[in-house]
């Protein structure tokens, strides 16, 4: 039975193989190739072109969009913009460009406090995120080989489980009459429920629920890497574990540490989901904000410019985490 | 000194895991709850799993999820492998760097942006040459491609770095085509990761609520969308039933999958001795 299955599962490569040559055999394909070929277009061009062009045309371009439309003034009507550009007469070109939306989100006090309201609870979340994470990774990597791929594998299911779902789940554990609150009363330890759901505490610990996962990975690929033979040197010198861990063990973990915070921080800025479903109706998040903008006010000129204001404070981050994963990657080769 | 901290990781490890754990497994046991108050316990039933069955709105979400996701897999595991192996394989071209940006922003783009972006597109393009007319299955599809062949595209670029460049190397000494190569020797050995890149890219757009929410139309409905549009009211039985279903679903694949891998890597283990023994 073993000798025969590594022959099966290698016949279909072959017969892709035939059909590539018999396709290559007939006319129409020698004609194309010969003119692809003189027009420059070789097989490696065109593995290369075909994801640029669908990434260039979906992800780049709707970008430039969204710019235009966030310095486009607001009318009614669909769509519910104003054109940049506009034929003044026939040879003159007219542009308006209008930063009002922009003013806009400056002056109003709401506007602000969504996007302070977000860094300061990404921020918290990551960081509690870093603190339930850290030691798992930790003891992850120190377990025996064999329990390790089954704890990973543990960390990343509720990963492939449905988001929504997850976050949803805690809707019946911290409501009124939810899990906590049933269990806490009927020990007699709370005469009256706790008000849990819809508050900022609800969603902190949806971000830090729903993160976990993209924190601890990161983390255990440091950990695991690190040689343990240093901290037995740290060890034999004197150094007590505590300040061996804060000197040798998290600086070697860093890049770890930090990809696992970006990782974390950056969705949980833009976070729709969880501050719709665990954040009470005074919780603004930017992207909450950006969604109410446009579905329920459909000022779309004014989500574009939330938009583009929530990109200029995530660049920072972004820009952070492609130099580790980019330090990462080149450590590999 | 050593036994504070063997006391101190394993507690956290079981903290960490019961806080992912706990919250999956009420929504099991409550979907067993007679009770409509979801969290009141009001004795064992199983009839949310039958009213569930009864659903068409939720059969239909299901469906048009089921067929979305798998049309997005497939176009996203194409063309995330396609770049996957330019940038793992081509060297410096030109324009890398772009493609390498292209990639990899998509992955940590907030998803409010990501849709709102690609509903502006979708409306500027349908008024300037009237395609897509409407919005439903393909704009939907669109979308969720864009931003799972990220993924897809760093399993595989992943996979290819960590793999021996001789063996295609040799191929290609021996006179072998590029095409033939990469699907003689590169794909048969990088297929698990392509696998494990259709199955990440199904998921991811299976669950998607925001960026959907925003490129959908009226009557295209996913299954995220009814969920999300019932759950904003508060606790739903069925929803529970529904939930537990998924999870079940996914739990058989992933270890399934799991198991599978590890037999796979025990098997290439022994064949590796066994040549070894062979040779000696």
């Amino acid at each position: 039975m073993n000798r025969n299955r590594p022959a099966n599962g290698q016949s279909s490569p072959f017969i892709l193989a035939e059909l590539m040559a018999w396709i290559r055999a007939l006319g129409p394909y020698r004609w194309a190739s010969v003119r692809l070929r003189g027009w420059g277009m070789t097989g490696r061009a065109a593995v290369t072109g075909v994801p640029y062009l669908w990434l260039l045309l979906f992800f780049l371009v709707p970008f430039l969009i969204v710019l235009k439309i966030s310095i486009s003034d607001i009318r009614l009507g669909m769509p519910p913009y104003e054109p940049l550009l506009t034929w003044l007469s026939a040879q003159v070109l007219g542009i308006k460009v209008n930063f009002a939306n922009y003013a806009f989100l400056w002056e109003d006090a709401l506007y602000r406090n969504a996007y302070l309201n977000s860094l300061l609870t990404a921020g918290v979340s990551t960081v509690l995120c870093l603190l339930i994470g850290y030691p798992m990774a930790y003891g992850i990597a120190r377990s025996r080989p064999s329990w390790r791929n089954l704890l990973l594998l543990l960390v990343m299911l509720p990963f492939w489980t449905s988001f929504l779902l997850r976050v949803y789940a805690w809707i019946g554990i911290l409501k009124n009459n939810g899990l906590i609150n049933n269990l806490l009363l009927s020990m007699g330890v709370i005469d009256e429920p706790i008000v849990m759901l819809q508050t900022d505490f609800a969603v902190y610990l949806g971000i830090v629920y729903s993160y976990l996962p993209f924190m601890v990975l990161p983390l255990y690929t440091a950990v695991e890497k690190l040689d343990l033979s240093l901290l037995e040197a740290a060890a034999d010198l004197g150094c007590r574990p505590v300040r061996a861990f804060f000197r040798i063990t998290v600086p070697l973990t860093m890049t770890g540490i930090v990809a696992g915070c970006m990782l974390v921080f950056i969705p949980a800025v833009g976070e729709f989901v969880i501050p719709a479903l665990l954040g009470g109706p005074d919780s603004l998040m930017i992207g909450r904000v950006l969604w109410e903008e446009f579905f329920n006010n459909r000022a779309w000129p004014v989500a574009s410019a939330v938009a583009i204001a929530m990109l200029l404070l995530l660049v920072l981050p972004i820009i952070i985490l492609q130099r580790v994963q980019g330090r990462e990657m080149g450590a590999h080769r | 000194m050593n036994r504070r901290r063997s006391f101190f990781v394993p507690t956290m490890m079981a903290f960490g895991f019961a806080f992912l754990y706990i919250p999956i497994l009420s929504l099991i046991v409550y979907s067993f709850n007679e009770s409509r108050l979801v969290t009141v316990w009001g004795g064992f039933s199983t009839k949310w799993y039958l009213a569930l069955l009864h659903n068409e709105q939720i059969k239909d979400a299901a469906w048009l999820s089921f067929r979305i996701a798998a049309t997005n897999a497939t176009g996203a595991t194409i063309l995330g492998t396609l770049a996957g192996l330019a940038l793992a394989r081509f060297g410096r071209f030109r324009g890398r760097t772009l493609l390498t940006g292209l990639t990899t922003a998509p992955l940590v783009m907030p998803e409010v942006i990501t849709g709102l972006s690609l509903l502006l597109l979708f409306v500027a393009m349908e008024q300037a040459f009237g395609w897509p007319a409407g919005r439903g299955f393909t704009t939907i599809t669109i979308a969720h491609i864009t931003f799972s062949m990220a993924y897809v595209t760093v399993v595989v670029q992943s996979r290819l770095a960590t793999l021996d460049e001789s063996l295609e190397e040799a191929a290609m000494d021996l006179g072998a085509r590029p095409a033939k190569v990469f699907f003689l020797i590169t794909l048969p050995i990088i297929l698990p990761a392509i696998l494990a890149g259709w199955l990440l890219a199904f998921t991811l757009s299976w669950d998607d609520l925001v960026i959907t929410s925003f490129v959908n139309g009226p009557g295209s409905s996913t299954l995220p969308v009814v969920i999300f549009s019932k759950v904003r009211l508060g606790v739903s039985p069925d929803i529970n039933a529904l939930a537990t279903i998924l999870v079940l679903i996914v739990a058989t694949g992933i270890v399934t999958a799991g198991l599978y891998m590890q037999r796979q890597q025990k098997r290439r283990e022994r064949d590796v001795q066994q040549a070894l023994a062979a040779n000696l």
